[in-house]
């Protein structure tokens, strides 16, 4: 991995219908206390929002958050957005109800890393470290 | 394509120049993260600067700036302007990290390409946060952007300070919380061409209206201008009260250039600007010949109460090639 050289900036987004943002909430408050800058953009978010987000913020990652079992049919559009708009190098991750089943299919589709129910917050800081090198 | 975009400076300056969101949004970092790369940059763009209205929006935590921003930003570009937002946000102290949230608010209008947002953390930035974000609003201003909003919490000396060297500064204050008094330690009064009570849905809003209009009468602070800060009420949720701050805020610019202050703040900025780059400049770059033996030695001298700290600094500085006073 290159070592990133300026602070590191995180997106978090609510992607789908549902309106529960706790969990979202708890990671982006984690990241921030592990010494990120989290931009936290809410709930129901299209995928077109979360790319021009990420653009605008210069993100290096985006985290997703999810409940509603559209997993599936949204994060490919997501993934498809942020490169659409040149942002190849950033890498997105993911948490909330996501079945065990479709991890791999997820990560073919392009996303880092799935964090199911019950991960802890340092697992997803531990990504972040590794993935960006610092 | 964007590639390796740290090494092409100029690339990237003719790029921001075009628009191109991508552009503008990789040197916003860079001046950020104080990367060589973007003196370059910013160089490139500075004679393309100075076109936009900059204008501060500051007030206590919550008042409702954000959703202001987004009813104002919406009403602007129904006017044909083009609209760049720089959102202020603290940083944690102890982590460094941040939790940056006035996107929540504004984020129907990220489907609009005629108006970028950058959420920024103050961090502790070489030369503060007003350096940092002056170069963040120059970015925009070469970009293309018309109207340029910087919004800040208006809890510290420094945001204030921030918001009050745009060319129009906006306060935003809200029923409840003891906003009067914190308006007044703040030294916003001084400072606001623009007054806002939002939140004019709740209770209370009207004794914060007429505390406000009380103090502003009395306030004899304000520097000697013509112009009278209008205090409109509103509520943002619902839009109201956006069209008159609108016109508000195109009356002061009107009232800028007409008076001749426009050009006067324009001054005031580029010299509080350029004496803010050599104060940081002059340190870092002392500080890099000092630090060394003489350093220590002379700093345990202060924590051992054996050397005032004024004696210590003449000291230091005596050990430099500069006139001294
Ligand atoms: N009742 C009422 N609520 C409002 C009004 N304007 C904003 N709010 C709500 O107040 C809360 C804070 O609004 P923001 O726009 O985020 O306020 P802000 O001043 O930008 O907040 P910070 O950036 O955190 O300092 C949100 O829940 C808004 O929906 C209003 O006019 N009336
Ligand atoms: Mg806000």
């Amino acid at each position: 991995m290159t070592s990133h050289s300026g602070k590191i900036r995180i997106l978090i987004a609510k992607p789908g219908l549902d309106g529960h943002d706790r969990g979202a909430k708890v990671v982006a408050r984690a990241l921030r206390d592990a010494g990120f800058e989290v931009i936290y953009t809410g709930l129901r978010q299209t995928p077109e929002m979360i790319a021009e987000s990420a653009l605008q913020e210069d993100v290096d990652l985006v985290g997703l958050s999810i409940l509603s079992g559209a997993h599936l049919d949204l994060f490919p559009q997501i993934v498809g957005k942020l490169r659409e708009k040149g942002l190849d190098k950033v890498k997105v991750f993911a948490g909330g109800i996501i079945p065990e089943e479709d991890i791999s299919t997820l990560q073919k589709m392009g996303i880092s890393a799935v964090f199911g129910p019950g991960t802890s917050t340092q697992d997803i800081i531990r990504f972040v470290k590794e993935t960006l090198g610092s | 394509m964007i590639t390796d975009i740290e090494s092409y400076p100029r690339d990237l300056a003719a790029q921001v120049l075009q628009g191109e969101r991508r552009a503008i949004a990789r040197i916003l970092s860079l001046v950020e993260d104080g990367q060589p790369p973007a003196r370059e940059v910013l160089a490139n763009l500075y004679s393309h600067t100075g076109k936009a209205h900059l204008i501060g929006v500051t007030g206590p935590p919550g008042a409702g700036k954000s959703t202001l921003l987004l009813g104002l930003a919406k009403e602007f570009r129904a006017r044909g302007k083009k609209v760049g937002i720089v959102a202020v946000d603290p940083s944690s102290p102890l982590s460094g990290g941040a939790l940056l949230g006035d996107r929540i608010r504004m984020q129907e209008l990220t489907a609009d390409g005629g108006v970028f947002i950058r959420s920024m953390a103050a961090r502790g930035h070489l030369g503060g946060l007003a350096l940092a974000t002056s170069d963040a609003v120059k970015i925009l201003d070469a970009a293309g952007y018309e109207i340029i909003f910087i919004e800040t919490v208006g809890a510290g000396q420094a945001e204030v300070e921030i918001a009050s060297e745009a060319h129009t500064t906006m306060v935003v204050e809200a029923p409840g919380l003891g906003d009067e008094i914190q308006a007044l330690k703040s030294g916003i009064l001084e400072v606001g061409d623009i007054f806002v009570v939002n939140k004019s849905d709740r209770e209370g809003a009207e004794a914060t209206l007429s505390a406000l209009r009380f103090m502003l009468k009395t306030e004899e602070n304000r520097p000697s201008s013509k112009w009278q800060p209008p205090l409109i009420k509103a509520v943002a949720t619902k839009g109201e009260g956006v069209l008159e701050i609108a016109d508000a805020l195109q009356k002061h610019l009107a009232y800028l250039k007409e008076s001749g202050e426009w050009e006067e703040r324009n001054r005031m900025r580029s010299e509080q600007e350029v004496m803010r780059i050599l104060g940081a400049e002059l340190l870092s770059r002392l500080r890099g010949r000092l630090e060394g033996e003489s350093w220590a030695a002379i700093l345990s001298q202060v924590a051992e109460r054996k050397l005032d700290p004024y004696r210590a600094a003449e000291e230091l500085l005596a050990e430099l090639p500069l006139p001294s006073e």
